[in-house]
């Protein structure tokens, strides 16, 4: 299995495209929290990274699902998946080799802004003035963020063979799924506003960054990925 | 017998791609599987992988049970999948070491097993190129190589050579050969010449139905019957051979006449009277021994 897992890593910083999504996804979040006047936080003011925090799951819900988009879609395509099927590997062990390749490249991209903690930590008068629970509370958010849509662009990449359409389904699912269900929390329906935003992920993640570390959150969106990930396998096992 | 397969069937849809289809293949001797597009040759190679399931039968790989235990087996076969599926974009020996890997296979053996496979598919020279950038020829031992790198007992290799050359071609078979050597090997093609070529056993394939499948000498040998090809300018109708049995149109549509006959001299002889009587222009009029392309044809029109 790790041999899948590490070709699979292999293929994203063999290419250009594995460069181009990661840089770009570190300009944009440079630009958000240090430049654009609207987030800024030399404008705000204040030593704290909300624009961080509240911006990523934006960029992140474009980026997964480049990065997801090729892991199945591609090798069905070229043929490539009969060799995969026909080796020793179950089809559990290949969407799981692809699934952690995938979960390492969010983190690698991640990874950077920790930078920006040591910054902030630096700006704050006194220094060290930050709310550090609320910081890791947060980061650990947007890592299961990344874990959740990294299962969901992967059940993208398995619908069909055509990279284009994984992209925009698993941009479309990610939507629904963090800004969809909040939207219709927020519509006062009653009782269906109340289970909406229970299942969407921007509550459970608001939860995190409170820096309480809930097992009833962790719980949900492992629960998210597993989910995502059966379906992989369950749309594969007859293909 | 190292690889058994009885009463196999698989349908899509209402269609039986394969029906009951049994035969079995032992190592040393190459099995060519053998029938026109679209017969089930590639559908029955994707069952014995595990790539597909079958509604029924049985395929037994060295004693085991392939449909039961799809992943024991694969270690025991060697698979090159129609159309050679590869990452264009890996190195070659990176996509060897890859592959190997998917096996099992680590450190030093790894190293050793994709060395060997480099050497005997003769790709040392290109190893440190992409994929993508071998020449068609090449990635077909590229493809090989991949299939062998486990040293697996039997080996399946559908359509192998297709698209190639003729020397590369020629190359090919011998690589085939050579591997065939103390191995289980089935492919598949739809190449008369390449079946007489390199084939010990031949299994003849149409519809998803097994016609035939006997070893190649004794397949041209059944038959004690002659072939009379006729051609001439004008378009032929069969009914003008009355006297003759087991008459059929050629590859070339009307104006030529197969007759197989156990009696050829005699047989001349009414094909000659109608040539005069209709005085019809003739091209030629050849007699051969039968050949595995009039069987195929024989056998499956019939």
């Amino acid at each position: 299995m790790h041999s899948l897992f590490l070709k699979e890593i292999n293929a994203f910083f063999g290419s250009l495209l594995g460069y181009l999504v990661l840089a770009l996804f570190l300009v944009a979040l440079g630009l958000i929290v240090w430049v654009f006047p609207e987030s800024s936080v030399l404008e705000y003011g204040f030593a704290d990274l909300e624009a961080l925090f509240t911006y990523t799951p934006y960029v992140f819900t474009f980026l997964v699902p480049a990065l997801s988009m090729r892991a199945i879609a591609d090798e069905r395509k070229t043929g490539t998946w009969e060799l995969l099927r026909t080796s020793p590997l179950s089809l559990v062990q290949i969407i799981l080799a692809k699934y952690l390749a995938l979960l390492c490249l969010v983190l690698v991209a991640l990874l950077p802004t920790l930078l920006y903690f040591y910054s902030i930590i630096q700006l704050g008068d006194p220094i060290g003035n930050l709310d550090q629970a609320g910081f890791f509370g947060s980061w650990i958010g947007l890592i299961m963020i990344g874990a959740v849509f990294a299962a969901v662009g992967l059940f993208a990449s398995a619908l069909t063979s055509q990279q284009v359409v994984a992209f925009v389904l698993g941009v479309f699912l990610c939507f629904i799924l963090y800004f969809g269900f909040s939207a219709l929390g927020d519509m006062q329906l009653g009782n269906i506003s109340y289970w909406a935003s229970d299942l969407s992920l921007s509550f459970h993640y608001i939860n995190l960054s409170r820096g309480v570390i809930d097992s009833a959150d962790l719980f949900f969106l492992f629960g998210m990925i597993w989910l995502f990930l059966g379906g992989a396998v369950l749309v594969l096992r007859n293909k | 017998m190292s690889l058994e397969v009885s009463k196999l069937t698989k349908l899509y849809g209402n269609q039986k791609a394969l029906d009951e289809v049994s035969f079995s293949a032992t190592p040393g001797r190459i099995l060519g599987f053998l029938g026109p597009n679209g017969a089930g040759k590639s559908t029955a190679m994707k069952i014995i992988t595990g790539f597909l399931s079958a509604e029924s039968g049985d395929v037994k790989v060295m004693g085991k049970d392939a449909l039961n235990s799809p992943k024991e087996v694969s270690r025991l076969i060697g698979y090159l999948p129609e159309h050679n599926p590869l990452y264009l974009d890996m190195y070659v020996r990176e996509f060897l070491e890859f592959s190997g890997g998917l096996y099992g296979m680590s450190g030093q053996l790894l190293k050793s097993r994709t060395k060997e496979m480099l050497n005997r598919t003769g790709l040392e020279p290109e190893q440190h190129k992409k994929i993508g950038q071998l020449s068609k020829g090449y990635r077909q031992r590229v493809g090989l190589a991949r299939a062998l790198i486990h040293d697996p007992q039997v080996i399946i290799l559908d359509e192998p050579t297709t698209g190639l050359d003729p020397n590369q071609l020629v190359e090919i078979r011998n690589l085939i050969q050579e591997v065939a050597k103390d191995k289980t090997l089935i492919l598949s093609t739809h190449i008369m010449q390449e079946v007489e070529a390199i084939c010990h056993d031949v299994v003849i394939i149409n519809k998803g139905k097994i016609l035939a499948s006997d070893s190649l000498s004794n397949l041209k040998s059944n038959s004690d019957e002659t072939i009379l090809i006729l051609e001439t300018e004008e378009e032929l109708e069969l009914e003008w051979f009355a006297n003759l049995d087991k008459i059929d149109f050629g590859a070339k549509g009307e104006r030529e006449l197969l007759v197989s006959t156990t009696d050829p001299a005699s047989a001349r002889k009414v094909i000659m009277q109608v040539i005069h009587e209709r005085s019809l222009n003739l091209i030629s009029l050849n007699q051969s021994k039968k050949n595995l392309e009039l069987i195929f044809r024989e056998i499956t029109n019939a």
